[in-house]
C-alpha cells in the first residue's frame, strides 16, 4: 500500500467493506516504508510490534463505520511524547528516552483508534528549517532526494508525500509544518495558538508552539484538526472555545470573500517562481469568486529578528531541564555535578540547539533584557496590530509560504543567518498565534511550490473553506512524485 | 562612633493546600522519597504547569491579614537556574507582579510600638531536598511544587529584638488565617535574614550580608545580634564589610564564612508563557475578606476589654488560632473568662506539652472545658476534685456525668454540712479553746477533720465560714 | 564593525547555560551569534514607546486549577526511566557547593 491517489475516506471506506483489515492495512504500510524509507529517511523509529498490537486491537473491536480515523496508520513527529515508545525530539540527549505518558493530540488520535506506526525525523528540538539538523539521519525530499524536505517537520511531511502514511502529525513554531509541506507538495495547517493542546509537545518555543496535521488533502486536514483540537485541563494556554465541524465549509466556495495579500511579503526576495505561483493563486480565486487586493503588514522586516529573540529565550528555558539527571541521556566518566551538567549537555546537543540556547541566553541576561527580550515583545505587540488591522476588512490572507522551493541538503546549513531569513514568511503567523496553512498551488522547475492561507484567530473554518475551493479547482493536490530516484 | 542597623527579612511560609501550585500531586509530608510526584514535579519533556486556585486563595488571604494591597493582574515569571534540587532548572515564581505588597505589622519591643512594613508577598513553587554522602548527593522531589509565599520586609527593621518581635507577628498573624502551621522546626517556616551596619547619619546602606541556617527565631536574634557586633567592629577598626554568606554555628553563637557573594546570580527571569495571567476580582477579594478570621490583635483587644482578662493572658491564649476559637468557645458555653485563661495557659498547655500533641487532635472540648470551670465556680466540686475531672475530660468524658458517676459532687449543703461540723467541733475542745485564744491555724486542722470525715467531698470554703460561724457562737 | 558579543561573553553565556564550547570552536560561534545578535539590533529601529510587550497569544485569562489532590501513580515508572537512583531517590554526584536557592 503506498497511499498515492488515497484519503482518509477512500482508505476508511476499503476497511468498513473489509477489502483489507487493520492489520493487513498497517503490515502493508510498514512493508512500504521499509522499502521506501531507505531513500527518503524520514523515520527515526518504526514500531512495528506497537502498531500491529494496535491494528489486531482495533480488529477485534471492529471498525468504527462513523469514524474515518478508525484502523489509520499515522505517524507523529518525535518531539511529541508517545508513551512506551522512543521519542528523541532528534536529540542524542534523548537518544532512548521512552516517555510514561502520551500528548494528548496523539491520545485523542489513539482513542479514535489510529495506529502509530513510527516516529518522524525532525531537526534537533524543532530547531531549524531543513531537518539537517537532526542527530540521526538526514530525511530525502521524495520529489527530489538531493533535496531537503525542509523543516522542522521535515520527516512528516517527506512521509506523507512519498506515500509512506495518509496523515500525520507535525509541530509549528516558525513555519515549521507550513514549509516543509510547501517542499513537499502537501497539505499542511498550524491551527490558532491554545486550539491544539501543547500536553506532551516537547517545548521550543511555548508562546509560539502548535501541533498540526499534516496529509495529502485539505478535507482530510480539516478530519484530523476535528480530532485533535479542544481545550485540555492539562494545559491552561489551551482555548475553551467551541471546536467546530472544521469539515462542515470545505464545499462552500470563496463568493464574496475578501483576500489580501500582503505587500511587504511579496517583496522579500522571492524567486521568481514563488512570487507567480501566489499570483496564479490569486487569479483563481479572482475566478472563483473572492476578491483579492493589496494589504500592508508594516512591521513584517523585523519579524526575523522579534521571533529569534523569543523564540531562543523561551528555548533557553525550556532547555534547561536536560542534563541526564532524571531522564534520557548522562554522560560517562563526569568527575563531579558540574561535569555531569555540562558534559551531557555539550555531548548530546548538537551546533543550532547550543547556538539557539546562547543567544536566548543572551537575549535574557541582565543588562540585555530590555534591549532584547522586552523589545522583541513590543515589536510583537506591534506585529499583532498590524495583521488585527488588516482582518477589520479583509477575511483572509493569501501568502507565499517559503521564500524559495526545496534547496539542495547541505547549501544553507553551515549558514544560520540564511536559514533564519527564510523563516520570514511563517513566522508573523505564529507571532500573532494565527491559524495558518500552505496548500500545493503549483511547481518551479519540478519541485512543489505552496502557497499560505492565514486566518482571523479561531477562525480556521475560513482557511479550510478557501483551501479546499482551491484544491476542488485545481489539481495540484493530485501530483505526486515519481519515486525510487530522481524527478 | 554610632552605629545604625538595618535587617531585612525574607519569610518563606509553606502553604497548606490539598495539592501543589502547579501540578495536582498531594502535599504531604514524610513519605517515601518521590512517592507524591508525578512528571509535572519531575520537570518531564512535555509538560506544563497549571496554576492552583487555593493557592491564590490562600495567598490573597495572607496579604489581607497583612494589611497589603492585592494585586489586580498578577502572572508568574521563570526564575532559571540549575540545581539537583530544581527539575526544570527554574522555578516558577512572581517578581514582576507579586500577589500582594506595601502591607505591615505592628510590634511591640520593650513598650514601644512599631509598624514594621512588608515590600511585597509573592507565591512560588518549593524545590525538591538534597541530601548529602562522601560519593553522592540524593533528590527527593517529594516538596518540589510545594506551594510557598514569600514574605518580603521592607528595611524598617532596626534591632535583632525587632527582627524577633516581626516573625513572632508574622508568624501569629498567618497562623490565625489558617493557610499555614508556620512552624520553623517543621520546615512550614523559613526565615533569611541580612543585616547591614552604617555610621549613623549616613545616606547609603552599609554593605549586607546574609545569613542562613537560622533554625529559630531565638538564633535568628542570637545570629544578628552576633552578626551587628562584628559588622561594627570591623567598621570601628576601619575594615570593610564583604558582600558574604554567612552561616550560623549554634554551639558557638557566631556566624562562620560560607561563600563569598561574587556579583548577583543571573536568573534571567521572563514571564512564564505557559500559564495565563490571572485576573483578581474585587468580588473575590471581598468575598476572601469576609473569610478572614478575626485578627489576633483584634482578639487580645477584645479579651481585655470586653473580657478582662490580662494582656499576658491574652497574649498566651492568641499564640494560636487554634487555642483563641477554644477560649471563644468556652466563653459561648459560660466559663468565667480568667479562669478559662488559667486553664488553657496552665494545665491544657501542660497536657499538649507532655503528650506533644496539638489542642485540635486532643480530646479536649470546649464545652467541657467549659462546664467543668463553672462546677468549680459553684462550688459543685473542690480544686482538688478538679484535677481528676481534667484528666477524665482529656479521655473525652463529660465532666458533670463524670463527676456524678464517681461521686464527686462537692458537699456544700449546709444542712447536712451542719451536723458535721457540729460533731467535729464537739470531738475537739481543746481545738476550739484554742480559735478562742487566738489560734487561727485550728480552723485548717478542724477543716481537715471535717475532710477526713467526708471523704474530701465537704466544700473547704463552705465548711470553714460553717467552723467559725459554729465555734464564734 | 562594531562587536555585538565578544568571545569572553560567549564563553559567560555557555557557562550560564551549562554547555561547554571548546577553544577551537569558540571564533566559529561567536562570529555567527555576533551576525544574528546584528540583526537583533535592528529592533531599536522600531519605536517602541508605551507598547505593552506580548508575552502570550493565549485567548485564555485567570484560568486555575481547583485544589484537589490527585495521585498519577507514575513512581515507580519515573525512578526506572532515571539513571541512576538508589532506594528511591534520584542519586548524582555529590553536591559540594550549597548553591541551592530554596533551602
Amino acid at each position: 500500500m503506498n497511499y498515492f491517489d488515497q484519503s482518509l475516506s477512500s482508505i476508511h471506506k476499503q476497511l468498513v467493506n473489509k477489502e483489507i483489515s487493520a492489520k493487513n492495512l498497517t503490515q502493508q504500510t510498514l512493508d512500504n516504508i521499509k522499502s521506501v524509507d531507505n531513500d527518503i529517511n524520514a523515520f527515526i523509529t518504526v514500531d512495528d510490534e506497537g502498531a500491529l498490537k494496535k491494528a489486531a486491537d482495533v480488529d477485534a473491536k471492529g471498525i468504527d463505520a462513523d469514524n474515518l480515523l478508525s484502523g489509520m496508520p499515522i505517524a507523529i513527529k518525535d518531539n511529541m511524547v508517545t508513551k512506551g515508545l522512543t521519542t528523541t525530539a532528534a536529540s542524542k540527549i534523548l537518544e532512548n528516552f521512552k516517555p510514561i505518558y502520551d500528548a494528548t493530540a496523539v491520545d485523542k488520535l489513539n482513542k479514535l483508534g489510529t495506529i502509530t506506526v513510527g516516529k518522524t525525523n525532525m531537526d534537533e528540538f524543532a530547531m531549524g528549517g531543513s531537518t539537517e539538523n537532526s542527530a540521526f539521519k538526514i530525511t530525502h525530499n521524495p520529489w527530489d532526494t538531493t533535496k531537503v524536505p525542509g523543516g522542522s517537520s521535515g520527516g512528516s511531511a517527506a512521509a506523507v508525500a512519498a506515500g509512506e502514511v495518509i496523515a500525520a502529525l507535525g509541530s509549528d513554531t516558525g513555519g515549521s509544518i507550513r514549509q516543509p509541506a510547501s517542499f513537499n507538495g502537501v497539505v499542511g495547517m498550524k491551527p490558532t495558538y491554545g486550539r491544539v493542546s501543547r500536553w506532551g509537545l516537547i517545548a521550543f518555543g511555548s508562546s509560539l508552539d502548535q501541533i498540526g496535521p499534516i496529509t495529502r488533502n485539505v478535507s482530510d486536514n480539516a478530519t484530523i484538526m476535528n480530532a485533535i483540537a479542544g481545550h485540555d485541563e492539562h494545559d491552561l494556554t489551551s482555548s475553551t472555545k467551541e471546536v467546530p465541524d472544521f469539515t462542515s465549509t470545505l464545499n462552500k466556495g470563496v463568493k464574496g470573500m475578501k483576500i489580501g495579500i500582503p505587500t511587504e511579503f511579496m517583496a522579500q526576495g522571492l524567486d521568481d517562481d514563488i512570487k507567480q505561483t501566489v499570483l496564479d493563486t490569486a487569479e483563481t480565486f479572482k475566478k472563483l469568486g473572492a476578491t483579492v487586493e493589496e494589504v500592508s503588514l508594516p512591521h513584517t522586516k523585523y519579524g526575523v529578528a522579534a521571533y529569534y529573540i523569543i523564540s531562543s529565550s523561551e528555548a533557553s528555558s525550556n532547555l534547561q531541564r536536560f542534563d541526564g539527571i532524571r531522564y534520557g541521556r548522562r554522560a560517562k566518566d563526569v568527575k563531579d555535578l558540574e561535569d555531569l551538567y555540562v558534559k551531557s549537555r555539550s555531548e548530546g546537543f548538537g551546533d543550532e540547539v547550543k547556538r539557539r540556547i546562547m543567544l536566548g541566553t543572551f537575549s535574557l541576561s541582565a543588562g540585555f533584557y530590555d534591549a532584547y527580550f522586552k523589545k522583541a515583545a513590543q515589536v510583537r505587540t506591534l506585529m499583532i496590530n498590524d495583521f488585527t488591522n488588516v482582518f477589520k476588512d479583509y477575511d483572509l490572507i493569501l501568502a507565499p509560504t517559503a521564500p524559495t522551493p526545496a534547496y539542495g541538503i547541505g547549501e544553507d546549513v553551515s549558514d544560520p543567518m540564511t536559514m533564519y531569513m527564510n523563516d520570514v514568511l511563517t513566522l508573523p503567523v505564529n507571532l500573532a498565534g494565527l491559524p495558518g496553512m500552505s496548500i500545493p498551488a503549483g511547481f518551479s522547475k519540478g519541485l512543489p511550490v505552496g502557497v499560505q492561507l492565514i486566518g482571523r484567530p479561531y477562525d480556521e473554518l475560513t482557511v479550510y473553506q478557501a483551501g479546499s475551493a482551491f484544491e476542488q479547482e485545481t489539481n495540484f493536490a493530485k501530483q505526486t512524485p515519481k519515486m525510487g530516484g530522481n524527478n | 562612633m554610632n552605629f545604625e542597623t538595618t535587617i531585612g527579612l525574607e519569610v518563606h511560609v509553606e502553604l497548606k493546600t490539598n495539592s501543589k501550585i502547579f501540578s495536582p500531586s498531594p502535599v504531604e509530608f514524610g513519605d517515601e522519597p518521590n512517592s507524591n510526584t508525578n512528571v509535572i514535579d519531575w520537570g518531564y519533556p512535555g509538560v506544563l504547569p497549571t496554576t492552583n486556585k487555593g493557592v491564590v486563595h490562600d495567598g490573597i488571604m495572607a496579604g489581607l491579614a497583612l494589611h497589603a494591597q492585592i494585586e489586580r493582574h498578577p502572572h508568574f515569571d521563570r526564575k532559571n537556574y540549575f540545581y539537583p534540587d530544581n527539575p526544570k532548572a527554574y522555578q516558577i515564581t512572581q517578581s514582576e507582579t507579586p500577589i500582594a505588597h506595601d502591607g505591615w505589622v505592628e510590634i511591640d519591643v520593650d513598650g514601644k510600638k512599631k509598624k514594621i512594613g512588608i515590600a511585597e508577598m509573592h507565591i512560588e513553587e518549593d524545590a525538591g531536598k538534597n541530601s548529602h554522602a562522601s560519593e553522592y548527593s540524593y533528590v527527593d522531589l517529594n516538596r518540589q511544587g510545594t506551594p510557598l509565599i514569600e514574605i518580603v520586609s521592607k528595611p524598617d527593621i532596626s534591632s535583632p529584638d525587632e527582627a524577633y518581635a516581626y516573625l513572632e507577628q508574622l508568624r501569629q498573624v498567618i497562623q490565625f488565617t489558617g493557610v499555614s502551621d508556620v512552624k520553623m522546626e517543621q520546615g512550614s517556616m523559613r526565615v533569611d535574614v541580612n543585616i547591614s551596619v552604617r555610621p549613623v547619619g549616613q545616606q547609603e546602606y552599609g554593605t549586607k550580608t546574609e545569613l542562613k541556617n537560622l533554625n529559630s527565631f531565638t538564633y535568628v536574634k542570637k545570629g544578628l545580634a552576633f552578626e551587628e557586633a562584628r559588622h561594627q567592629r570591623v567598621l570601628m577598626s576601619g575594615g570593610k564589610i564583604a558582600q558574604e554568606t554567612r552561616r550560623f554555628d549554634e554551639s558557638t553563637g557566631q556566624t562562620i564564612l560560607m561563600r563569598t557573594k561574587e556579583g548577583s546570580d543571573d536568573y534571567r527571569y521572563f514571564p512564564e508563557p505557559d500559564l495565563p495571567v490571572l485576573n483578581i476580582s474585587q468580588d473575590w477579594i471581598d468575598e476572601i475578606q469576609s473569610e478572614l478570621p478575626e485578627a489576633p490583635a483584634k482578639r487580645r483587644e477584645r479579651y481585655v476589654n470586653e473580657l478582662g482578662i490580662t494582656d499576658y493572658d491574652a497574649m498566651v491564649i492568641t499564640q494560636t488560632k487554634e487555642m483563641s476559637d477554644f477560649f471563644d468557645k468556652m466563653i459561648a458555653a459560660g466559663a468565667d473568662a480568667k479562669l478559662a485563661a488559667n486553664y488553657l495557659q496552665g494545665d491544657v498547655n501542660a497536657y499538649m506539652n507532655d503528650n506533644q500533641v496539638e489542642l485540635q487532635d486532643t480530646k479536649i472540648t470546649p464545652e467541657h472545658l467549659a462546664t467543668m470551670i463553672k462546677l468549680i465556680s459553684d462550688g459543685t466540686i473542690s480544686s482538688k476534685m478538679a484535677k481528676k475531672v481534667f484528666k477524665a475530660i482529656t479521655n473525652g468524658e463529660e465532666p458533670k456525668k463524670f463527676v456524678e458517676d464517681k461521686g464527686m459532687v462537692q458537699l456544700s449543703d449546709p444542712a447536712k454540712l451542719q451536723p458535721i461540723v457540729d460533731e467535729v467541733v464537739a470531738a475537739n475542745p481543746q481545738s476550739v479553746e484554742d480559735f478562742h485564744n487566738g489560734k487561727d491555724r485550728v480552723i485548717g486542722f478542724l477543716v481537715g477533720q471535717i475532710m477526713k470525715q467526708t471523704h474530701g467531698k465537704a466544700n473547704p470554703q463552705v465548711i470553714n465560714k460553717m467552723l467559725k460561724d459554729s465555734m464564734s457562737k | 564593525m562594531t562587536e555585538k558579543i565578544s568571545e569572553d561573553q560567549v564563553k559567560h553565556v555557555a557557562e550560564l547555560a551549562k554547555l561547554k564550547i571548546a577553544d577551537d570552536q569558540l571564533p566559529y560561534f561567536t562570529t555567527q551569534l555576533d551576525q544574528i545578535i546584528g540583526l537583533f539590533e535592528t529592533l531599536s529601529e522600531v519605536d517602541t514607546d508605551g507598547v505593552e510587550p506580548t508575552s502570550s497569544v493565549t485567548d485564555q485569562i485567570n484560568v486555575m486549577r481547583d485544589d484537589i489532590a490527585e495521585d498519577w501513580h507514575q513512581r515507580q515508572a519515573l525512578l526506572d526511566n532515571a539513571p541512576d537512583t538508589a532506594d528511591g531517590y534520584i542519586r548524582v554526584p555529590t553536591i559540594i557547593d550549597e548553591s541551592g536557592d530554596n533551602e
